[in-house]
Order: structure tokens, then C-alpha cells, then sequence
């Protein structure tokens, strides 16, 4: 079923500090949110605010189909999302919802690698515990520069095995998620690789998911006006011309990219 | 209830208040928020004869009560307008007005010439002040003579209302408002954005692409409430007025600076539901003022 892209007003249920400079916020939805799915994300309105104009892009972290809650990954990038961390639990966060296409759901016979690093670990999580696969079909690696900017993933240990890397070495294995023994050891055995995080990491997985010839979906989050295909801003040159991330993305299969 | 009908030359709209070009893709990409008929007008996405990919990335850079552009006319070509856009548009109950760009008089005339044959498209916008092209876009709309050779020249092949898009990057709007007027056009609309630009300190280089760029939002609110009464003054034509429009408040302010109607633009981004929010505020505040007709308030200031 296709969901109506609408401007909402959302309580904000919670706003919990996770590490130095990333939050979760929890929004109750007033309306049913069953069509939401990874790689989707939500554009939300900073209050109170004279010098920000825009809205700001939020990935989404995990949705309560049930409750109806949405929980964003908020790290502090700049002052819109400082901003929006100030807010106080009981406030209401405008935003629009739905934007962009989620990431192709693997299907019961894939094998998937999910890479996630910095806030791109996000719809990686969400991803994991939404795919419906078995968890010893799901390998996920999380790259970030030291332990203390990692997550608590506990509430997804169970959806797949997890595996770490810090730049530092403070947590797994030392380097980069691209030098990861996950990643250099038997890549072939996944049928499907999903990345969200750096450009430059994206970039590294992308050239070597197209040289081995496996599927691979990246999410991209080039700076945008409106969030809904109107401004043309947020474009991306494929291969085929300018895309829209908000609306032909945020989702992009590489073979699609210049890349 | 209050009348909000108003005219631009012979064309009747139900409210004065259309979609900026440029703000509201096709009307299609926003019909997912309103009740696209609730609008007066939908002014689509700036058309070119040829397909255009726009500049590159990146095209955008957030400013203090606005933004800067510089996309660039990105379009699929007047053709792919004709052959998959109109017909899935052109039975929407408001008016469907096309922007029209070009590189060369050339280029707008054969454009113009294609949109005259839809029935449903009763009026064009002339943009002759495009800032984020090489060639054509604001050249012609900066100087009289080349202004008034591209409006000439669509006028003779175009016989609806043609509405001409003014550069407000001009010494005086008024003049050019004054030349196109000569050449047969039944309506300006102004202000376009006006050229700025955004450095990254860090980096030292610009944050957009071309460098320089289009500014728009409330930022320019001010300068286009300002070129609106001036052009109200020296032409006898109607004005539609734009400009950074947040809210119904702002819309009425131009109507009484002298504009007919108004375009909403990149409030749109931040809420796509704010032009039909204009259309309840203006009639709210012609209740409360027992105003009847929305055109007592046009060119309404008292000095």
C-alpha cells in the first residue's frame, strides 16, 4: 500500500543521549506509519531556529508498526541537528513522511552484508531486524571512528552477526570497514551488500561490489531543499542524467552511479 | 462569503493565489499534500524546446531566511511536456500556465508556437530572467531593446495571455516593466531570484557549482514587495507579485503594493500545504475586514 507523503505533527516520545554527539528520538505518529521501510527517511522542521531555514533529512532508525512510533538516529552534524537534539521530550516535531524509496528487501535466499558507518548505521539496524531473514543469513559491520562513537546495537544483536570496526582499533578490528576480514575474506558468499555512511566508504564498497559483480544498494544524502522532487537540488549524475535522491533515492543501486 | 476571484488580462482565477515555477514541479509532486483544484493557478516547472540535464551538483546553499539555487532549467524538453506531462495535467480544475526558457528569441518562439496548440494551457510565463544559464534566461530581461525583441516576437505567435517574468538584478524593473508592456504583454510577474552567492570559509571555494546564484525566500521579501509597487506604478497591466511569500500576510501585502495575484515559491519546500493555507488566510482576513472583493485590496496602500 502506498503511503500518502504528509506534513505531520509527531510528539516526541523520547530523546535519549546514546554517546557524545548522537540521540535517539522516538515520535509518536498520529497516523498509522505501516509503509514505512529502510532507506526511507523523514524531513523535519527545526523550530525556533531564525537562522535555519530548511528542513533537515533524518534517516530512519527502527518504526513501530504497532504503536506507530518512529525512532531517528540523530547525530550532531551541524546546527540544525543541534537544534533538533535540544528539543524536550512532550514537544511536537514537525515533519514530512515519507520520503524517498526504501532499499530492495532481500528475498529468503540471499545471503546480505549490511555496511554501515557514522549515522549511516541507521537504516542498516532498521534493515536487519525488518528483512525477514534468518539471522545467520544477515552479517552486519559497522565502521566509526573509535568505540566511544559507536552505538548500543543490543536491541539488534539477534537480528543478524555483528562485527566492528574502529579506525583507532579501540573496538574490532583496526581500519577502515573496507579492510575488515568480513569484508577481504570471502565477499562472494553474499548475494546482496547494502551500504549507508560516508561517501568515500560507499565509493570503496561500491567499485568493489561492481568488480565482483554482486548487488549493491547505497544511500546517498546529497544536501536538499524540499525533500519531494520539486527544487532539483539534491541531484545525483548517473548514469541515465541528474536523479532526485529525495525522490529516485536516497536508495541507488551502484550500477546506476558514475561511480 | 467573500469573492476571491481575480483576472490577469482575460483570464479569470478562482483565488489569486498560483505555485511559483520551479517550486511545484507539475503539480503532480505536490498533489500527495492538497487539493490541487483549491489553487487559483499552477505555474510548472520551467519548459525548454530541448531537454536540459541543469547544472551540477552542487546546485544549492541554505542562507539566513533563504536559499540560494543555481539548478539551472534542469527539464525532459518540451515534447516529453506535450507528450506525457499535459495529458496526465490538463484536466486539473485550475489553470495550468507553462514557464517558458530559452537560449535564443529563436528558441522561445518555436517553444511558444507548440504550447499554443493546448487548448488547456490559457496562458504563458515568459522567463526572460533566468540567473542560472549561460545563454539567454536573464540576458533578455535585463536591457529594454533585448527584452522588448523576445516579447515582441512571442507575441506575434502567441494569441492567450502572455505573462512576461521580470529580473529584479536590473538599475529599474519599472522600465523594463514599461517595455514589455509595449510589446503586447498583458502581465508581468516578478520578482525572479536574485543573483548571490555563498563561499565556504574552510574550503575557499564557492558552495555551488556555478559559483553564483539565484536567492530566494523570505530574504527577498522586502526588494520584491518594493519592485511590485514600483511596477504597479508605471504600468497599466496587471501584476503578479512574488517574492518570499510565507503566509497569507505577506500575500496580502503585495496585493495592496499593487499586485493581482501572487506566486508562492520556496515556501513550498519547507511546507507544500502553505499555499492552500493562503488561499483560507486571505479569505479569513477579508471576512475580518468585511472585504468583498479580494480586488479592493489590489494597489490598495495608502501613502
Amino acid at each position: 500500500m502506498y503511503m500518502k507523503k504528509t506534513v505531520i505533527d509527531f510528539l516526541l516520545l523520547e530523546n535519549k543521549k546514546l554517546n557524545k554527539d548522537n540521540f535517539l528520538l522516538k515520535l509518536q505518529s498520529p497516523i498509522p506509519v505501516s509503509e514505512l521501510f529502510p532507506g526511507q527517511f523523514i524531513n523535519v522542521e527545526i523550530k525556533d531556529a531564525s537562522e535555519i531555514f530548511l528542513r533537515r533529512p533524518f534517516s530512519i532508525l527502527d518504526v513501530d508498526y504497532t504503536n506507530n512510533t518512529i525512532s531517528l538516529l540523530v547525530k550532531i552534524l551541524g546546527r540544525g541537528s543541534k537544534k533538533l537534539t535540544d528539543a524536550k521530550e512532550g514537544q511536537n516535531i514537525n515533519a514530512i513522511v515519507p520520503v524517498g524509496k526504501s532499499f530492495t528487501l532481500p528475498t529468503e535466499n540471499d545471503r546480505i552484508l549490511l555496511i554501515g558507518g557514522g549515522s549511516g548505521v541507521a537504516p542498516m539496524l532498521f534493515l536487519s531486524k525488518i528483512c525477514g531473514l534468518n539471522s545467520a543469513k544477515v552479517t552486519v559491520l559497522i565502521g566509526a571512528r573509535s568505540i566511544s562513537d559507536h552505538i548500543d546495537i543490543s536491541d539488534y544483536q539477534s537480528f543478524g552477526q555483528f562485527f566492528f570496526t574502529t579506525e583507532d582499533g579501540s573496538l574490532g578490528e583496526k581500519g577502515y570497514v573496507t579492510n575488515h576480514s568480513v569484508f577481504t575474506a570471502n565477499l562472494a558468499q553474499y548475494s546482496k551488500i547494502y551500504t549507508c555512511g560516508p561517501d568515500l566508504m560507499m565509493k570503496a564498497i561500491g567499485k568493489i561490489a561492481l568488480q565482483k559483480n554482486i548487488f549493491c544498494e547505497v544511500s546517498l544524502e546529497n544536501m536538499m531543499a524540499c525533500g519531494f522532487g520539486v527544487c532539483l537540488c539534491c541531484v545525483e549524475d548517473t548514469k541515465t542524467g541528474h536523479k532526485c535522491v529525495c525522490t529516485d533515492g536516497p536508495v541507488f543501486n551502484v550500477n546506476e552511479l558514475k561511480w | 462569503m467573500v469573492n476571491l476571484g481575480v483576472k490577469i488580462h482575460d483570464l479569470e482565477f478562482k483565488n489569486p493565489v498560483l505555485t511559483a515555477s520551479g517550486t511545484c514541479g507539475f503539480g503532480e509532486e505536490i498533489a500527495d499534500f492538497i487539493d490541487l483544484s483549491l489553487l487559483g493557478g499552477i505555474v510548472v516547472k520551467g519548459t525548454t524546446l530541448k531537454h536540459r540535464e541543469g547544472n551540477a551538483y552542487p546546485r544549492m546553499a541554505e542562507t539566513p531566511s533563504g536559499m540560494l539555487n543555481a539548478v539551472g532549467l534542469q527539464n525532459k524538453g518540451v515534447d516529453n511536456f506535450i507528450t506525457n506531462i499535459y495529458p496526465r495535467i490538463k484536466d486539473l480544475d485550475t489553470h495550468i500556465i507553462v514557464n517558458v526558457n530559452g537560449s535564443t528569441i529563436e528558441d522561445y518562439v518555436a517553444l511558444t508556437e507548440r504550447l499554443n496548440e493546448l487548448d488547456r494551457i490559457p496562458a504563458i510565463e515568459l522567463n526572460i530572467s533566468c540567473p542560472n544559464v549561460k545563454e539567454g534566461g536573464m540576458a533578455f530581461g535585463i536591457s529594454c531593446p533585448s527584452a522588448e525583441a523576445v516579447v515582441k516576437a512571442v507575441r506575434k505567435v502567441y494569441s492567450k495571455t502572455l505573462i512576461v517574468k521580470l529580473s529584479p538584478n536590473v538599475t529599474s524593473i519599472s522600465e523594463i516593466a514599461k517595455a514589455v508592456e509595449g510589446q503586447g504583454a498583458d502581465s508581468v510577474s516578478l520578482i525572479n531570484t536574485l543573483l548571490g552567492m555563498a563561499v565556504n570559509a574552510e574550503t575557499r571555494k564557492p558552495v555551488l557549482s556555478t559559483i553564483t546564484g539565484g536567492l530566494s525566500g523570505p530574504a527577498i521579501k522586502p526588494i520584491a514587495l518594493r519592485m511590485v509597487w514600483q511596477v504597479y506604478n508605471a504600468v497599466k497591466i496587471p501584476v503578479i507579485g512574488m517574492g518570499g511569500i510565507m503566509n497569507a500576510t505577506d500575500a496580502i501585502e503585495f496585493m495592496i503594493a499593487g499586485a493581482s495575484a501572487v506566486q508562492v515559491g520556496t515556501a513550498i519546500f519547507i511546507d507544500p500545504t502553505i499555499p492552500v493555507q493562503i488561499v483560507d488566510g486571505i479569505s479569513s482576513y477579508m471576512e475580518c475586514h468585511k472585504i468583498q472583493s479580494v480586488n479592493e485590496l489590489i494597489g490598495s496602500l495608502q501613502c
